[in-house]
């Protein structure tokens, strides 16, 4: 099955099974390895991407769905020249993670987040990042770097 | 001057951002579960649905035939391997052989082109049981008509000493007894003001490490290779040195960064299976588990606790005594560690004059129980400081202050033949206190406590480093510690640039590969900051006084003219750096010195433990009078770490560890139905997520360089965990008034214990 599709802004086409996750086709088949998969039944949040600006978990989600559509994952956010996207660098600066694994998703949470809401509470932060679990840091330094990246966005767009 | 008085710190002591922090947020860092090798096979395992019972029978030849298969492994096919591990004792068949003893049990692996295929094909295997009557509980495995789960003597593990003394083939379903004795319990109970009694049950739980449980093997004549996703790489390869019975020097186990480990990855898992597949199958073989498949994998030891403690007319604690029953399920795993630890971790942080622990582990026919965050440390907490708060209500005193009174002091030898107390408990517990407003007025409805936690922690000091000073100045430090998160990764580094005088980005980290990585004995029992930063501090020191004999035949003087100073040495007015150094001494831009370290049971690690791990917690919850449910309003974290090497990764390891806590506190328990476990998924098994954020945090170091690893820094990352479950018990009986002596504090435990109370 031939799939088009759009990833990290490029144009990609792959051949697929009916019934390949986005998270195998983009792990086995493009080896983009950035999405990790963890509970394989959409409650981790781990393999979070972005498909048309909305979060998915690609363990659950067919490949086929994503045909025609905008798919950003991990490895799309940081710019050519190697800058980070300000929510990996206010991530860094927070130190909110530790093992990494469920980073890429809630990297990608954070984004669908701060793209609705460039400014939100600590309830909604809290509301919105529940379906990703961290078994690290206890949340609290991922709400700070949420809010700095929040901070950092806004700057951006004021100058 | 010494490590230990050093006080003006340029790059340890700093919040330095984590090294693999770039890595981890591009998605570009490494896990194994994304390698792949040439060639690579896959395995997916057939496991028992029953929980003890005859394997009579299995038939794989339709799944061998089933096309992409290349061939299935069962217990009858591991002739010409030592199929049984464990680094306690090697009780654990890599595959069931003859009998399964939990379902779950691996029964067969089907190697195959890819991971569906081998999916596919478990269904085409066909295996002939003969159900056998399950035990699980421990009472039940002590029950005259149980059956036996293991009837033979098994030969020792990696772990030396236990042997002897674990039972199994002794004619019972003991695992392994251990027991603390001093002073005179039956004198102190009859002579007490007080005494607070009851029974406790601490439930099984999940680490949930959310990579799961992953192995890939390459096993050919040139010997046995891993990658793999284990904690302690150099304990897997003794496992694997005896299953394929070869020299050390042709296993080999390689670690890339781990999706972390809470010790639910500490020792052999899933490799010597792996490696079975590859043996078999004759190429690399990735063996990756799902969290369905890890949760039937390792669990904590659930423990039945009875506990009293005693008290005399002034408040000072004069006794306790416990009997604990620990399940560790169908193979001793590390529980004859968790019997031991737990044990000991009865007593402290206190000074009880009279003593008197007697522990025991049980097979049962469950999923088996090895180490988790704090190795049975929690288990005996929530008893442990549950009857703190009750005896300190029946005797009118304050429980803050009644720990405050009781508390073991700096220097003290609370603990017989142990090393004295090393940490300063009074000042973490009023930092915790006052954290969270202790002695102001509580809201109704709200409970606040304080509780701390006293383990014998940093394993065994077996530890050896080599840091690598090459040509251009540049430093890399090989190490067998596993970055697991925790950021081994950073703070080695830290250490190594504050003591070569370099930039801290001048040094890398190669880790964790059994075959290039000097021996250290595991990454666990939070021992890597003091064990392997004083093994890095002391082997840069090496390399310096290496670098001190260069530089004098460089400079053609004696070695004792030479002086070294920040970044390289003097002598008179000539200044070398540490490139100049080995450029000047090979005459060529080029070449390297290799500092060494070994750290051993001598000296200042002499003494066991290698340090006290002692942390205060404080909380401040709320109770929900209609549903039970609890709120947690504030917590706050003290870690007594000697010194922080990197404060903001101290600090992360305790808030990481409390919410785990506060998730056994709370919510988290596997369920067993009889032989089946009941909630072996996340759908069913609930973590703490952001909702469950208390609303105000306060994390606090405390900094006395009171240990003895590199510049007075001692471990952190288990203690915060320790005393959570019993802070929610508390927690409870301030807000409600009803005592639970049962983690998790459920709402619906809650709820039952109001209406109950009400009558």
């Amino acid at each position: 099955m031939n799939l088009q599709f759009t990833l990290n802004g490029k144009p990609w086409k792959v051949d697929c099974e009916p019934a390949d996750t986005l998270a195998e086709v983009l792990r086995n088949q493009l080896n983009l390895n950035g999405t990790k998969v963890s509970c394989e039944v959409q409650v981790c949040g781990a393999c979070t991407v972005l498909v048309d600006n909305l979060p998915v978990s690609a363990c659950t989600y067919l490949a086929y769905e994503a045909r025609g559509k905008s798919v950003v994952t991990v490895e799309g956010l940081e710019k050519p020249d190697g800058t980070l996207h300000p929510i990996q660098q206010a991530f860094i600066d927070e130190f909110a993670f530790q093992c990494g694994f469920c980073t890429p998703g809630m990297i990608l949470a954070t984004k669908a987040l701060l793209d609705e809401n460039p400014k939100p509470t600590r309830d909604e932060i809290v509301h919105h990042m529940d379906g990703n679990i961290c078994r690290c840091t206890g949340y609290v330094p991922i709400v700070n770097a949420i809010n700095r990246a929040a901070d950092m966005l806004a700057k951006e767009k004021g100058k | 001057m010494s490590a230990q008085e050093k006080t003006d710190f340029s790059i340890v002591n700093h919040s330095i951002p984590r090294r693999d922090g770039r890595v981890k947020v591009t998605g570009r860092a490494q896990y194994v579960a994304d390698l792949k090798l040439i060639g690579m096979a896959y395995a997916k395992v057939l496991r028992s649905p029953y929980a003890h019972a005859k394997i009579i029978s299995i038939d794989k030849t339709k799944a061998e035939n089933h096309p992409g298969v290349y061939c299935v492994v069962t217990g009858f096919d591991l002739k010409g391997l030592n199929p049984y591990f464990g680094h306690a004792v090697k009780d654990h068949p890599l595959l069931a052989i003859d009998k399964v003893r939990y379902a779950g049990e691996p029964v067969a692996a089907v190697v195959a082109v890819d991971e569906r295929t081998a999916f596919e094909a478990l269904e085409f295997i066909d295996v002939k049981y003969e159900e056998l009557k399950g035990i699980f509980t421990p009472q039940e495995a002590l029950a005259k008509d149980a059956p036996l789960l293991h009837d033979r003597k098994f030969e020792a593990g990696a772990l030396r000493g236990f042997e002897g003394e674990v039972s199994a083939g002794k004619g019972s379903n003991i695992c392994q007894t251990h027991k603390i004795q001093w002073g005179d319990i039956d004198k102190a109970f009859k002579e007490a003001a007080a005494v607070i009694e009851g029974d406790y049950y601490f439930p099984m739980t999940y680490a949930y490490a959310m990579e799961p449980y992953v192995a890939i093997a390459d096993v050919t004549d040139q010997g046995v290779n891993i990658y793999s996703s284990a904690q302690h790489p150099f304990m897997v390869r003794h496992d694997l040195k005896t299953v394929f019975n070869l020299p050390v020097s042709k296993v080999r186990l390689m670690v890339p960064f781990v999706g972390g480990g809470y010790g639910s990855k500490s020792y052999t898992k899933v490799e010597p299976l792996a490696a079975a597949c590859s043996w078999k199958a004759k190429r690399p073989v990735k063996l990756q588990l799902t969290v369905e498949e890890a949760m039937l994998t390792t669990r904590s030891d659930d423990a039945y606790t009875w506990m009293r403690t005693a008290v005399d007319k002034n408040g000072k604690i004069i006794a306790r005594q416990a009997k604990i029953m620990m399940n560790t399920g169908a193979y001793a795993e590390n529980s004859p560690l968790v019997v031991e630890k737990s044990t000991n971790r009865c007593v402290g942080p206190y000074a009880i004059p009279n003593v008197l622990i007697e522990n025991m582990s049980l097979y049962t026919n469950t999923v088996p129980a090895s180490s988790y965050r704090g190795f049975g440390c929690a288990q005996v907490t929530l008893p442990g400081e549950s009857q703190i708060d009750e005896l300190a209500a029946k005797i009118g005193m304050d429980p803050y202050e009644f720990r405050q009174l009781n508390a073991a002091q700096p220097k003290q030898e609370f603990f017989p033949g142990m090393r004295p107390f090393d940490g300063t408990l009074k000042q973490d517990l009023e930092t915790a206190a006052k954290s969270i407003g202790w002695g102001t007025p509580v809201p109704k409805g709200h409970g606040r406590t304080v509780a701390c936690s006293g383990s014998d922690a940093g394993a065994y000091p077996l530890t050896s480093t080599a840091v690598r000073v090459h040509a251009d100045g540049s430093v890399t430090i090989m190490t067998g510690s596993t970055e697991l998160g925790q950021g081994s990764h950073t703070i080695l580094p830290q250490i190594a640039a504050e003591e070569l005088g370099i930039e801290y980005s001048e040094v890398n980290v190669v880790s964790s590969d059994t075959a290039i990585t000097p021996y250290d004995r595991s990454t666990g029992a939070s021992r890597t900051t003091t064990l392997m930063g004083s093994a890095v501090l002391e082997a840069c020191q090496e390399a310096i006084q290496q670098m001190v004999v260069m530089a004098a035949d460089v400079l053609k003087v004696k070695k004792e003219d030479i002086q070294v100073i920040k970044g390289g040495v003097r002598c008179g007015e000539a200044q070398l750096n540490w490139s100049q150094v080995i450029s000047k001494f090979y005459a060529l831009p080029d070449g390297e010195v290799i500092g060494r370290s070994y750290i051993r049971k001598s000296g200042r690690f002499a003494a066991l433990p290698v340090f006290w791990e002692t942390a205060a917690t404080a909380c401040e919850l709320s109770v929900d009078e209609d549903t039970g449910k609890i709120t947690v309003e504030k917590l706050a974290t003290v870690g007594d770490v000697g010194l922080a090497i990197n404060p903001a990764l101290a600090e992360g390891q305790d808030i990481g560890a409390a919410t785990m806590g506060l998730g056994i506190g709370l919510f988290e328990e596997l369920v067993y139905e009889g032989s089946q476990l009941m909630n072996g998924s996340i759908l069913d098994y609930r973590v703490p997520r952001f909702s469950d954020l208390p609303k105000e945090v306060e994390l606090h170091l405390v900094q006395n360089r009171d240990g003895v690893g590199p510049y007075g820094a001692k471990g952190g990352g288990e203690a915060s965990l320790n005393s959570m479950a019993a802070n929610i018990a508390n927690g409870v009986d301030k807000a409600v008034g009803v005592r639970i002596r049962q983690a998790p504090l459920t709402p619906e435990r809650v709820w039952r214990a109001m209406r109950e109370k009400k009558g």
